[in-house]
């Protein structure tokens, strides 16, 4: 735990800078701001605790896996994700590609749009992108943030990606006009 | 290059994490084919329409105030009963987080294994869950796991090998039960779990880490042998020539 002075200064200087990131993580993951601010402040919790175990490197994903980790076991504690029905890439994946309805859904979608569809997507897609399009992360630090293989980042993604044209692609059709 | 490929590779492109070869690939891919450079723009513009700095949420002032409290006071607290029961959370933090990384991870075949095999590890290694017979008399721990199991791991004394043999537990990886037996030396802890492999086919030593935990695993006589601890590496080869022999 970072008790003594020195660690203190150390977690101060290397982990307590990335606050915004875990917050975004954490908003995006359980979609609730007052869930994201109790998991965040869990999530520094826990990275205090285990600080001796940080060994230099990326502060930020270290403590994005902490902020992961604590999210899904929100998550689980609050069932937002079915028992019933696990993360299945294949068929979350909706199907392979095609023609091109989305093309112009991608280009018309604004902000409030987007904000709608990336929240829709199951947690899995929704985790990766975040950490890959909004923190700009490595495949190499996605996967360890994730505890996925790097392998997996990119087929993950390209899936979360198309996922989330067809998405865009939905939620145009609920609101014709868009548009702010 | 067909199209299945590139249509995944297309992701690493955008993303710039091809090397030049994998590029040069995409690339020649995308020349000839519409359907792929079609899926190639989408993902390009999806791509620069997520770099909006507005669809990233910023901690509230709350959180940061609350956040800067807790590490003031982690400097303030140190050791003491705090100490003790900071540890005893870590501790479940810990298996909370081994845990959920098997649970969710989902991961095919050997890798689940392992995952198991170092969480069984760590729980054994919490108060009171190491033996549920503990004793270094061979002679007693085979005969508890025949009463239990419908398979009779193998159970020898290693003494002399400077293995020191503590006893007996009955596990579970995952859904399947498996005979734990531990073993020392000097302060490290070693599992050995056994359990029906499923094929008589003998498979070579595996060496691998996890976590910072060293594991060898290999096949013999129609059983799955995997062994665990943190001991150094060289050492625990040695536990399992020691015990395949």
């Amino acid at each position: 735990m970072a008790t003594d002075r020195g660690s203190v200064a150390h977690f101060e200087r290397a982990i307590l800078p990335h606050l915004d990131a875990a917050y975004n993580l954490a908003r995006w993951l359980t979609r609730n701001d007052q869930d994201a601010q109790d998991v965040v402040q869990e999530a520094y919790l826990r990275a205090l605790q285990f600080f001796d175990s940080f060994s230099g490197g990326s502060g930020r994903g270290w403590l994005l896996t902490i902020v992961r980790n604590t999210c899904y076991t929100w998550l689980r504690k609050n069932r937002m994700q079915s028992a019933a029905e696990p993360f299945d890439e294949e068929i979350h994946s909706g199907g392979a590609a095609s023609g091109n309805p989305e093309t112009a859904a991608i280009e018309n979608a604004d902000r409030r749009v987007l904000l709608a569809a990336l929240g829709e997507l199951p947690v899995e897609f929704r985790e990766v992108l975040v950490l890959r399009e909004l923190e700009g992360l490595s495949y190499q630090e996605i996967a360890a943030v994730a505890g996925i293989p790097q392998g997996t980042v990119m087929s993950r993604l390209a899936r979360a990606r198309r996922r989330l044209e067809q998405q865009l692609a939905n939620e145009l059709k609920k609101e014709p006009q868009g548009g702010l | 290059m067909v199209c299945k490929d590139a249509q995944e590779l297309i992701h690493g492109y955008v993303d710039g994490e091809l090397d030049r070869l994998g590029n040069l690939e995409v690339e020649r891919h995308l020349e000839g084919c519409d359907l792929c450079s079609e899926v190639y723009r989408r993902a390009l513009a999806l791509h620069s329409r997520m770099q909006d700095p507005a669809l990233k949420f910023k901690a509230p002032e709350g959180v940061r105030r609350g956040v800067e409290s807790s590490v003031r006071k982690s400097e303030r607290t140190g050791t003491g009963w705090w100490g003790w029961l900071s540890f005893a959370a870590s501790v479940a933090a810990l298996a909370g987080v081994i845990w959920i990384a098997a649970a969710i991870l989902r991961p095919p075949g050997q890798e689940l294994i392992a995952q198991e095999v170092v969480s069984s590890h760590v729980r054994s290694l919490m108060a009171d869950h190491l033996t549920d017979i503990p004793t270094s008399d061979q002679h007693t721990v085979k005969p508890w796991f025949n009463g239990r199991l419908d398979f009779s791991p193998p159970v020898k004394d290693l003494t002399v090998e400077g293995f020191t043999l503590v006893g007996g537990r009955m596990d579970y990886l995952g859904q399947t039960p498996a005979a734990a037996v531990i073993y020392r030396r000097r302060q490290h802890v070693i599992n050995l779990f056994v359990w029906p492999a499923g094929s008589e086919r003998a498979t070579a030593m595996k060496v691998e880490s996890r976590r910072g935990y060293n594991l060898i695993h290999w096949t013999q006589s129609g059983l799955a042998f995997w062994a665990v601890s943190d001991l150094n590496s060289g050492e625990l080869q040695e536990f399992a020539r020691s015990v395949s022999r």
